[in-house]
Parts: structure tokens; sequence; C-alpha cells
């Protein structure tokens, strides 16, 4: 079956803290989608990340490894998490990336894996 | 016998290709054993005659080659085929002998053009690329022809298409009808991708001619399948009415010099009655199911117009009351615009001008119509100066040659 990322944007200078009700609530739903998207068998993988200023840059040129501080793009909206799953076809992905951004309260984005 | 042809390609070339998709699940596949086909065609046809069924006749030979195309190419890498297939309803041309009887194919013709006009129409395509991707697999008409009617380049309008196909292809996009769930939202997107196909044809964005007629039918003939596909969606019965009735006009819109015409200034003799009699009866028959929508209500203030021997006698209150319903529907700065207009008509220049005061005219700044309504309105109310300088903002933004000429009249006439 079809795999596709669903990826979370947003301002990278936001600061989660998971004290606030905000927060709390943002959590509450992704857990809810989580758990729908596994009983559906949907589920491949998902993360949330740490902010983009955590990343680091590395390349290979010449059988020489270098790394710089991240992130590799350097704009405002970063990403801020992940799901992998796998869906019948783009529709389907679809329906599973609103409610994806309904629970997380901001945009996402769908990309077909290759395969 | 050229000709003929012709009008084989433009009535059937769109439902062939339609069910070639599903067939091959392939639409660079598909596009490619239609043209094949014709190619067929123009060489036999002059001899033979044009057979009974052409439509039947291409999709059939079309298959034909395709199958025998993809036998001789899965003998290399049949995996290879099958992990690029566009996401059908599982019709493996190969192991599927029922798709060699002709009956089956053209029974489920008709659902594939569906399938087609959902595909094209995807939310997920920009519109930019849902708009030429109807008219090349649709319509069938040229990458060419199609980057002409968008004033762009060839090559431009041709990565625009291949990228849309491509993505429709690496996001496995099924070849479906929506479920009746997502009906609304995805029929929306075909009926407003159809009307952009008009309205690109009735007023060019750009260029010299006013209308640029191959369009315009285009869309009408893809809107007469609509209907025909799904007779009981009045939207989509709506969206005919409406382009019927604004194409009525089309002659009256320009004089013989290509000069613009204002509806109010038209010479109604010259309307297209048979056009008129047919969208008043749709009007009439979406309005009896009473589930009112965008386009019906745009159709009816159409056969309002429409209705009124003279500009003096149109009903004006009528045509308030309906744009004050599309507004309920539609909440849009471009809707409230044309109800100001409408408002002046009924209660002078003065209220029409404080309707237009009351929408948020930073929506409407870069909006041509806004400024071109505005001059008009500051005009009879006597406020010269100000009309002035609408008419110089209109000027700015317009880019259709034909509707600059009409503006700079308007201002010096001031």
């Amino acid at each position: 079956m079809p795999q596709y990322l669903i990826s979370v944007w947003h301002d990278d200078t936001f600061e989660v803290d998971f004290s606030t009700p905000d927060t709390q609530r943002l959590a509450a739903q992704v857990d809810e989608f989580n758990t729908d998207l596994q009983r559906a068998g949907a589920w491949v993988f998902a993360a949330g990340l740490h902010p983009a200023s955590s990343a680091t840059v590395v390349r290979s040129s010449g059988g020489e490894v270098s790394m710089t501080d991240g992130p590799y793009a350097e704009t405002k909206e970063q990403m801020g998490g992940f799901w992998i799953i796998e869906a019948a076809d783009l529709d389907a992905a679809l329906e599973w990336a609103g409610k994806a951004a309904a629970a997380c309260e901001g945009p996402v984005e769908v990309r077909p894996a290759q395969g | 016998m050229t000709r003929e042809l012709e009008e084989v390609f433009r009535r059937e070339a769109g439902r062939c290709t339609a069910t070639l998709i599903r067939v091959l699940g392939d639409i660079d596949l598909a596009e490619d054993a239609v043209a094949e086909a014709f190619t067929i065609a123009a060489e036999r046809w002059p001899e033979t005659g044009i057979p009974p069924n052409p439509g039947g006749w291409i999709t059939t030979t079309a298959r034909n080659r395709a199958f025998d195309r993809l036998r001789r190419e899965s003998r290399r890498g049949e995996r290879h085929l099958a992990a690029h297939r566009l996401h059908t309803d599982s019709m493996d041309p190969l192991h599927n002998p029922q798709l060699d009887r002709l009956d089956d194919f053209v029974d489920v013709v008709v659902d594939d053009q569906l399938r087609l006009m959902f595909l094209c129409a995807h939310p997920a395509l920009a519109a930019d690329a849902q708009v030429p991707l109807i008219l090349r697999l649709l319509a069938g008409l040229e990458t060419g022809e199609i980057a002409r009617s968008f004033l762009v380049p060839e090559a431009t309008m041709a990565q625009r298409i291949v990228r849309a196909k491509r993505k429709l292809h690496d996001n496995h996009a099924s070849y479906r009808i929506p479920s009746a769930a997502e009906l609304p939202d995805r029929l929306a997107a075909v009926l407003a991708a159809i009307y952009l196909v008009y309205t690109e044809g009735h007023t060019a964005t750009s260029g010299q001619s006013l209308t640029r007629t191959d369009l315009s039918s285009e869309a009408i003939r893809l809107g007469r399948t609509l209907v025909e596909l799904m007779p009981d969606e009045p939207e989509a019965i709506g969206l005919l009415a409406l382009m019927l009735l604004s194409e009525s006009r089309r002659l009256a819109r320009s004089d013989p010099d290509g000069t613009m015409v204002r509806l109010a200034d038209q010479d109604r003799s010259r309307w297209n009655q048979a056009l008129i009699i047919e969208g008043h009866q749709l009007v009439r028959a979406c309005l009896r199911r009473h589930q009112p929508g965008p386009f019906q209500v745009q159709a009816a203030i159409a056969a309002v117009h429409a209705d009124a021997p003279t500009a003096e006698a149109t009903d004006w209150s009528q045509i308030t009351a309906l744009y004050d319903q599309l507004y309920s529907l539609r909440p849009h700065p471009v809707v409230a615009l044309n109800r100001s207009v409408a408002v002046a008509e009924l209660h002078g220049p003065a209220k029409g001008l404080a309707a237009l005061a009351a929408i948020d005219a930073g929506t409407l700044d870069t909006y041509q119509p806004y400024h071109a309504a505005r001059a008009d309105l500051l005009a009879r109310a006597g406020r010269r100066d100000e009309a002035l300088g609408a008419y110089d903002r209109a000027i700015e933004l317009t880019t259709n040659a034909v509707e600059r000429a009409f503006l700079v009249r308007q201002r010096s006439a001031l």
C-alpha cells in the first residue's frame, strides 16, 4: 500500500510548554489521532521534533565529512513533527491529513513516498 | 473528411481518453493510444467511410494498440509497469478478457468521463493546472492551443500539464467518482473549473479580442456532459444555465469593430433567443428542486436580465434580492460589488455608492471591475473628479485591450 509523509509546519520560534492548557489540549488531540491511525492500520511511524535550532547539518564530500550548526533551510517555518502513514490512495491520505491538521491545529503537508 | 474527422475528434476524444485511462491505468498511455487511433482513422476513414459508432471504433482501436504495446513491453518489465499504474478499480487489461467485449466497454464510458472530471479538478492540483488538464484530456485540445488561450509559452504550459499529471501519478490518485460524503466539495471544484474555462473564453484575461469562442463552447460542451452525467445535481444544471444565458449575449457584447458594449447598451435583438429559452428552462428545472446554490442563483440573475425587453424594464428589485441570496450563500466581496451595482439601479447612484463603501475595499483594490463600477457610479452621482481617479485606476488594472478602450472612452466622455 502507498505510504505518505504528513508533516506539521509551524513558526519555529514558538516554545513548547507542556504545562499550558493549550499544549495539553493539542497533545490530547494528537494522541487520539494516533490511536485512530493505529486502529485503522494506517500507522507506520510518527514523531514530534525538537526545535530546528537543535539540528545539525552533515555533509560528505570526497570522503570528508563535515558538519555545521543547522537547520538546513533557514526558513521561519520549520517541520515540527511528522507521521508516516499507509493509505489506499491520495484521497484517503488527504482525509487523514485533514484530521492531522485539526488535531495539531496547524497546516500539514502531504507527500507520497516513492516505491 | 478532414472536417468530419475533426468533428469526431472534438466530440469523442475526451470520452475515449476517459475510458482508456481507466483501462490502461495511465494518463499518458491513454493519450498516446487515442492519438494513435485517430491517426489510423485519418488513414482509413477516407476509404471506408466513418464507422457507425466512431467513438467505439476509436476506443477499441486505441485499446487494441495499447494492449499490443503493453504486452510487448510487459515482457521486459511487467513489475515496473504495474508499479507505475494509476490506482484504478483493478481493471487489468492483461488479465481481463471481459474488456475485449466492446459492449461492456461502452457501458462504462459515461462514468469514465465523470471520473476524469473529478481527477482533473482534484483540489490537490492548482487551479492553473486543473483548467489546462481539463482542456487537454476532456476537450482534446493540444498543449499549444491551450498555451495560446492562456497567453503563456507552450513550454510553460507543457510543463504545467506534465507536472499535474505527475503529481496525480506519484500520489496514487484514484480514478473514481467521489463518495457521497466527499461529493459536494469535489463537485464544487469541478463546477468551478468548468466555469473558469468558460469565463476565460468569455472575457479573455488578456489579449486583443474580448471573447474566445472556442473556450466558451468547450466549457458549454463540458457543462452539457456534466448535466447528462449528473442529472440530479441542481448546481450542475445551474452552471449550464448560467453559461448558456451569458453566451446568449455574446454577439451583442461587442460592436462589429470589436468595441465592448455594456449590458445596458446592448442591442437586445442580437441576443440568441434559442440559448435564452434553453437557459430559462434549465433555471426553472433546477429551482424546482429547492436546493439553491451559487450557480443556480447566478443563472437566475442572468435569466432576469434576459427577461427584460429593454434595459429600463429590468426587474432590479428581483436582481437585488437574488444578489442578497447569493451573498448569503457565498459572502464574497465580488458578490457584494455586484449587489451594489443592482442597488444603484434600484435606488440611485448614492445608495449604490453607500453599498460599495460598506465593502472592505482592501480585498478589491486590485480588482478592475470594482474601480470601473465605482467610477460609473461616481460619474452618475455627479462626483466628476473622484470618477476620473477611479477610471484611472481601472484603466491601470485592465489587461484586456478591448476593455481598456471601453474604459478610456467612458473616462473621456466625462
